[in-house]
């Protein structure tokens, strides 16, 4: 039975969202020189939030001097300690204000309160906490006797977490010695636009931190720059391809962490209920808009029955709606862009011959919604198990052997993550030996933490990000 | 020309080492190799597309058996390698000498310089996991552990100066961990690879996990950049910058990690753990705790 339930909805008012913004380059806010302003929109309702600057190349020409002369001025001599000291201090300031950007983080991206208030943002201000004490520990990091910082660090970030990749590219950077240009994408900047105000209530000094907002063009005059030394991306393959060609022959160093298509494997000796939420997390969270989603569910046959009913019957109770509801476990489409990407991949599927099933929810009028949804009798051939989808559809395919669901798994030119699911611990680590994927979740799925690496093999790009490993991608 | 003896010697015709065999180039095709001087030494098989082909689908076939040794074995096959090169030592002396215009006496602290990187490497077979590894202490109840893992298939452009300690230099890293490789070897002194290759085939190394194809790598290196089954390339061995940047932007296809070649390399250096770590994948593994 589905319970009634009364709106609980998170209160915007602890945001003060700013008609405009400008780009934020050597510790302050300044208009853009040569680039045309865009808007920002809130996905759950088609309401223009903000107008923001365009960084064309002049703006990044200064962002990137601004944060060169940084480097060589204050940033780069400045004792580990004292660059920890800094990164402290924001770790606090985000969690002081933790309230507020998890709200505002919601109303620019779409992402649900609950997991902008319980996953993002405690993450963002673990990852600052993590990386500040590294800072000056560097030597103690098994990365040679005397690691440097390399410099300028280019950075470039997707819309699925803006503030939680934010935190995964500048932390590490700046604990390193680094000085950063961050682009954040063009759908999600307020966040990473309040944490510029941090970076100035911190008394970072000026030019450590640069943001400078704009779309695909802005973030390639960013990594093409000459000046510098560090490109970290973060996006699709398609775009982490080209970066690599941009950056050959040069002496950049480039970390990428691409797209994915995880296969999620369960056996019928797992605990199902478990593996049922499970699954549920894997490609529902945040609206399916994660690079290490769980997207390709292999189901062992002689499970596949029971595991689907219960599956549907668990995926009848997510509620869509709403993103400041606390009641709301799916909420809007990033952008209308990428709802018509679902909804044209979805209709492939069902060209191709797959079946459609999709959870009976009722969707709000206004905004971009999209419907938990999942099909059956999926070949490996169908685009659906092949392509990332980036939302809330769920491809299931089934295998006998666990050496078939191995053959399976890695049957895909991405290798970001994988899950596992079965109560036989020696299969467990028999899987998770040959599974193809830089994560590997057992009887778990999508959790994170700044001590634990994350990164993809083959196409899912290289690098890592998170634990002492992540410091590798910022020095020298 | 009779040896001193008045014996006429038997020479040993140079092929491709793909998948533990010797077989020509597919194109039929070889080209003269020469000393320092000038004088013919050998007629090398000059590869081609196919065979740089053929080779990626030996060393594809013997990853998961060579990834699936246990490091201990892996480090004993090393091991082993060494122990047959300290036997070639002096063919290798000479060969060297004849190709580069070396004397022996100067030759001869390449080659030992060759044996023990065998050896360096070998040690590094069970100790990469436990230095590059970690047990991370996540904020919640679960078991998490990063491990490295070989990337896969490595193509490896080899040094054209240094044409043993060099190749040695740029190989023992890339397979120590559980990769396979396809070796271009240094196009004008590509004898000793070849030999290299006799010893590689004699040291319980499985067929396919190194393959050595001689030739010009202006020709085949960019098919190896640009295989959609070769996960990694090593550029040390190309001088020409222009064309290190076309081959880094091929092996873009599908994101290959690269080694950008080093302006200067001193293979004689210590080397560094650098060449182990650039073609491994970290992969980390959770799983919750509980009663």
């Amino acid at each position: 039975m589905a319970f009634e339930y009364a709106p609980a909805p998170e209160s915007a008012s602890i945001v003060d969202i700013r008609a405009s913004y400008g780009l934020f380059i050597n510790g302050e806010f300044v208009d853009s020189a040569d680039g045309s302003p865009f808007k920002t929109v809130n996905p759950a309702s088609e309401q223009v939030l903000a107008e923001i600057a365009e960084a064309g190349p002049t703006d990044v020409d200064r962002a990137v001097a601004a944060a060169r002369a940084a480097y060589q001025k204050t940033w780069g001599p400045m004792p580990g300690a004292e660059r920890a000291k800094y990164l402290y201090r924001i770790a606090r300031i985000i969690q002081e204000r933790s309230r507020e950007l998890a709200v505002l983080e919601s109303i620019d991206n779409g992402k649900p309160i609950r997991e902008s208030r319980d996953v993002d943002l405690p993450l963002v201000a673990a990852h600052f906490f993590y990386y500040a004490g590294w800072a000056d520990k560097l030597e103690y990091a098994g990365l040679g006797p005397q690691p440097r910082p390399l410099g300028v660090a280019a950075q470039v970030i997707p819309w699925n977490f803006p503030l939680l990749m934010l935190a995964w590219k500048i932390a590490p950077a700046l604990a390193c010695g680094n000085t950063v240009v961050l682009k954040p994408a063009e759908t999600t900047p307020l966040s990473a636009l309040a944490f510029a105000e941090i970076c100035q209530q911190a008394d970072l000094p000026p030019g450590v931190v640069n943001i400078v907002t704009g779309a695909g063009a802005t973030g390639q005059a960013l990594v093409e720059h000459q000046d510098v030394d560090k490109v970290a991306f973060t996006g699709s393959t398609d775009v982490g391809r080209a970066i690599a060609r941009s950056v050959a022959g040069s002496r950049k160093k480039v970390t990428l962490e691409l797209g994915g298509k995880a296969a999620n494997v369960v056996f019928d000796d797992a605990a199902l209920d478990q593996a049922v939420e499970g699954i549920v997390n894997g490609i529902f969270f945040n609206q399916g808009h994660v690079c290490c989603a769980g997207s390709r569910l292999l189901v062992q046959e002689s499970g596949y029955d029971e595991l689907l009913a219960k599956l549907k019957r668990r995926m009848s109770l997510l509620r869509v709606g709403d993103p400041l509801d606390k009641n709301t476990d799916i909420g809007a489409i990033n952008s209308s862009a990428q709802l018509e990407r679902i909804r044209t991949l979805s209709q492939i599927g069902e060209s191709e011959g797959a079946a459609r099933w999709t959870a009976p929810c009722p969707l709000p009028e206004r905004g971009y919604w999209f419907a938990p949804t999942l099909f059956t009798g999926v070949s490996q051939a169908h685009r659906i198990a092949r392509e990332e989808i980036f939302g809330p559809v769920l491809s299931v395919l089934t295998f006998r052997t666990p050496a078939e669901a191995v053959e399976k798994a890695n049957n895909t030119p991405y290798g970001l993550s994988a899950g596992v699911w079965t109560e036989k611990g020696s299969r467990i680590l028999w899987m998770a030996d040959r599974l193809r994927a830089g994560v590997i979740w057992a009887n778990t799925f999508n959790k994170f933490d700044p001590t634990s690496p994350f990164g993809g093999y083959k196409e899912s790009g290289y690098g890592r990000e998170g634990g002492r490993h992540g410091l590798e991608a910022y020095l020298a | 020309m009779p040896d001193a003896g008045g014996r006429l010697a038997v020479r040993k015709t140079y092929k491709l080492y793909v998948g533990g065999a010797f077989p020509r180039s597919e194109s039929g095709r070889s080209y003269e190799v020469t000393d320092a001087k000038g004088r013919f030494l050998a007629n090398a098989a000059l590869a081609s597309r196919k065979d740089v082909r053929d080779a990626v689908v030996a060393a594809r076939k013997a990853f998961p058996g060579w990834a699936g040794r246990t490091a201990y074995n892996r480090g004993q096959i090393l091991y082993r390698i060494a122990e047959m090169l300290e036997g070639r030592r002096d063919q290798f002396v000479s060969e060297i000498s004849a190709a580069e215009g070396l004397s022996a006496r100067k030759a001869e602290p390449y080659v030992d310089a060759a044996i023990d990187r065998w050896v360096w490497y070998a040690g590094w077979a069970d100790k990469i996991a436990q230095v590059h590894g970690n047990a991370n202490p996540v904020a919640g109840p679960f078991f998490n552990l990063s491990s490295p893992e070989p990337t896969g298939v490595v193509g490896i452009v080899a040094p054209q100066k240094g044409p043993l300690l060099g190749l040695v230099s740029v190989l023992a890293p890339a397979i120590v961990t559980g990769n396979t490789a396809v070796v271009l070897a240094s196009e004008q002194h590509p004898l000793p690879a070849i030999t290299l290759a006799e010893v590689l085939a004699t040291s319980d190394l499985p067929g396919g996990v190194v393959n050595v194809l001689t030739g010009r790598p202006a020709e085949t290196a960019p098919w190896l950049a640009s295989h959609m089954d070769v996960n990694a390339i090593d550029l040390a061995g190309v001088d020409n910058p222009a064309l290190a940047a076309d081959l880094e932007r091929a092996a873009a296809e599908n994101l290959k990690r690269v080694i950008r070649p080093a302006p200067t390399p001193d293979w004689r250096a210590d080397p560094g753990a650098g060449r182990l770590t650039a073609f491994l994948e970290t992969k980390t593994v959770w799983h919750p705790k509980g009663a």
